[in-house]
């Protein structure tokens, strides 16, 4: 355990059934820090987040927040700030009295003054100090979880647990909320775990991205690490778009598409591989002696993915930025050559 | 937009067949009830309604039953809501057998369940009291199957799970999660369950009588076999009251449609 460390998930385990939703999860969060839980659904990271909130029973393994264990203790007296998936907000209570119930309910009895205030700061802090008397009918889903986020913050939680709290927004209102649950989670300093299905989610307001698959950590990386330099394959076809090339390796380098690239740590070092290749990684240019067809090609913004076919038929996706793909579209003949960024490669067949 | 006569006419014609349906028993009740029933009365009287308070029993029957259907209130919120609440909370494994428990006084005629808990009535008014209070007990098994499916229709209309995981995170222990947030949130099931059972408490006949208890419909029972009017003047007033009772339902609804919010 590091000094910083704050948070640690020791060697969780959790069956239903024959489901194996945890095992041996480990994962350590340091004070202050933003940790993403990513993975598909069914990984276990929904069961990791709730073994912390107490809300879910472990087979085994040790639960550590702050130095203390509190693996057995019960959910009521964890401190735990929690905004779930679906709306939560007790719909018999105003916005106001939502965000005051968790500290009505602590040990010291907040004063009644005391926790007006708090409410109010809260409610100013998400932007819904004009809707403090509403009641959860009379807000919209965004403010709803806002007002839950305010509520989970009342308490001065150990951990922030935010269990998919967007995915039942639509996406304008998704993308706003994220980038405030990230400004308010630094300007608090709350340690958190954040739980999504969604990679765009994880990457862009986590310190540190954790992939799931089977009950176990893939791996724990800043966002850009684990894009950039995936260890497995499943984090690398997990996390953003790839292309499957084969090709030759030997030692720590492949070729493919004409190009000798290096390879990442943990890929097949000898014998036929598939290179993992990013969209980004594809460098396109028209040329009508070339060595591709673009099949299709698809205008984003800022950026253009063109889908092509190779001479060979090896079908491969690139993006790149919209002034660089001007000119290009279906059916111009182009030369795709990669550029000098490691891919990692999983053995064949 | 204006709806065309044809449909008007139709709906104003459902609604006067169905109000002349209710209407028409309750005023042939208050015509009999105001009729001459005495030697001095001539013309329309009410004189029956005026001889209600001074009828023997009756007065001490409507306390009684009164209380019992209190009595029957306080083991719904205390026992029967909390134990719905905690079975889809906690054992859904067990909502089947518990709601075709809860059914089966509905399946069971009313002589049967009588012949089966007489001798238990019987050790009761023996050894414990004779009040008719007593029959709260078997009264609350009775208005299970309205108070259950009410309640039920309320528990599945929200996401209890959620909102009790949430109070929990918060700090709350598992009677303020029940009490202080799923009763609230289902007070509309809660309040539609318990004017059932108080108008099914109020109305039963059958368990009392053949128990030998003087609650308010027996006493009226009694007075119609003396006169008449008078019962019949006492169900009205009874009719009312309950009726009464079952209109401030949907009131309550519309005050508290706060609560009903779609949590999904």
């Amino acid at each position: 355990m590091s000094s910083s460390t704050y948070v640690q998930l020791v060697d969780l385990a959790k069956h239903f059934g024959k489901v194996r939703a945890l095992d041996g999860l480990s994962l350590d969060i340091a004070q202050g820090e933003l940790v993403a839980l990513l993975g598909p659904s069914g990984c276990g990271k929904t069961t990791a987040l709730r073994a912390l909130a107490g809300l879910q029973e472990l087979d085994r393994g040790q639960l550590i927040v702050d130095g203390k264990d509190v693996t057995f203790q019960n959910a009521n007296k964890r401190g735990m700030g929690m905004v779930f998936q679906a709306y939560s907000l007790f719909p018999h209570m105003t916005a106001r009295e939502n965000v005051e119930y968790g500290l009505k309910l602590k040990a010291h009895k907040a004063a009644g003054d005391k926790r007006k205030a708090r409410s109010a700061e809260l409610l100013e802090l998400v932007g819904l100090s004009t809707h403090a008397n509403h009641y959860p009918h009379q807000l919209s889903g965004g403010q709803q979880q806002r007002v839950a986020l305010a509520r989970a913050l009342a308490i001065s939680p150990k951990v922030l647990l935010l269990d998919e709290p967007l995915s039942a927004l639509d996406a304008k209102v998704r993308t706003q909320l994220r980038e405030e649950i990230r400004r308010i989670q630094m300007e608090l300093g709350t340690t958190t775990l954040f739980v999504t299905h969604d990679q765009e989610e994880a990457l862009s307001i986590a310190d540190r991205v954790g992939v799931m698959r089977n009950g176990q950590l893939e791996q724990i990386a800043t966002p850009s690490e684990l894009y950039d330099r995936p260890k497995t394959s499943f984090v690398a076809e997990f996390v953003g778009l790839t292309n499957p090339i084969p090709g030759k390796v030997s030692g720590s380098s492949i070729e493919i598409l004409g190009s000798v690239v290096k390879t990442l740590p943990g890929s097949v070092a000898s014998g036929t591989g598939i290179a993992l290749v990013r969209p980004e990684s594809v460098d396109v240019v028209a040329s009508k002696s070339g060595n591709a067809t673009v099949a299709a090609a698809s205008f984003l913004g800022a950026s253009c993915r063109l889908n092509i076919t190779m001479n060979d038929g090896t079908k491969i996706t690139a993006q790149l930025p919209s002034s660089d793909a001007s000119g290009i579209g279906a059916g111009a003949t182009v030369s795709v050559s990669l550029l000098d960024m490691p891919v990692f490669v999983k053995a064949a067949g | 937009m204006k709806q065309p006569w044809k449909v008007r006419l139709w709906r104003w014609t459902i609604i006067s067949f169905v109000g002349a349906y209710l209407l028409v028993p309750l005023y042939a009740m208050f015509d009999f009830s105001t009729k001459p029933f005495g030697f001095a009365d001539k013309g329309r009287t009410f004189r029956a309604w005026q001889i209600i308070p001074s009828q023997p029993d009756l007065m001490s029957a409507i306390v009684r039953s009164l209380l019992t259907a209190g009595i029957v209130m306080a083991l719904i919120l205390f026992l029967i809501v909390p134990t719905a609440i905690w079975v889809h909370l906690k054992l859904p494994a067990l909502r089947r057998p518990f709601e075709l428990l809860c059914l089966l006084p509905l399946a069971i005629p009313a002589i049967v369940i009588v012949v089966g808990i007489a001798p238990l009535y019987r050790w009761i008014s023996i050894h414990l009291t004779e009040s008719p209070i007593s029959l709260a007990g078997v009264y609350s098994m009775l208005i299970l199957p309205y108070t259950y499916r009410s309640l039920s229709a309320a528990l599945d209309a929200v996401d209890i799970h959620t909102l009790a995981e949430a109070a929990r995170t918060l700090g709350a222990n598992t009677s303020r999660v029940i009490f202080g947030i799923i009763m609230p949130t289902i007070k509309t099931g809660i309040v539609n369950g318990s004017f059932i059972a108080i108008a099914l408490v109020l109305g039963e006949y059958t368990i009392s009588n053949i128990l030998n208890y003087k609650t308010f419909q027996v006493v009226i029972a009694q007075i119609g076999r003396t006169n008449g009017n008078v019962a019949v003047a006492v169900s009205l007033a009874s009719i009312l009251f309950v009726l009464v009772l079952l209109l401030a339902i949907p009131t309550k609804k519309r005050r508290s449609a706060v609560l009903d919010v779609d949590l999904v």
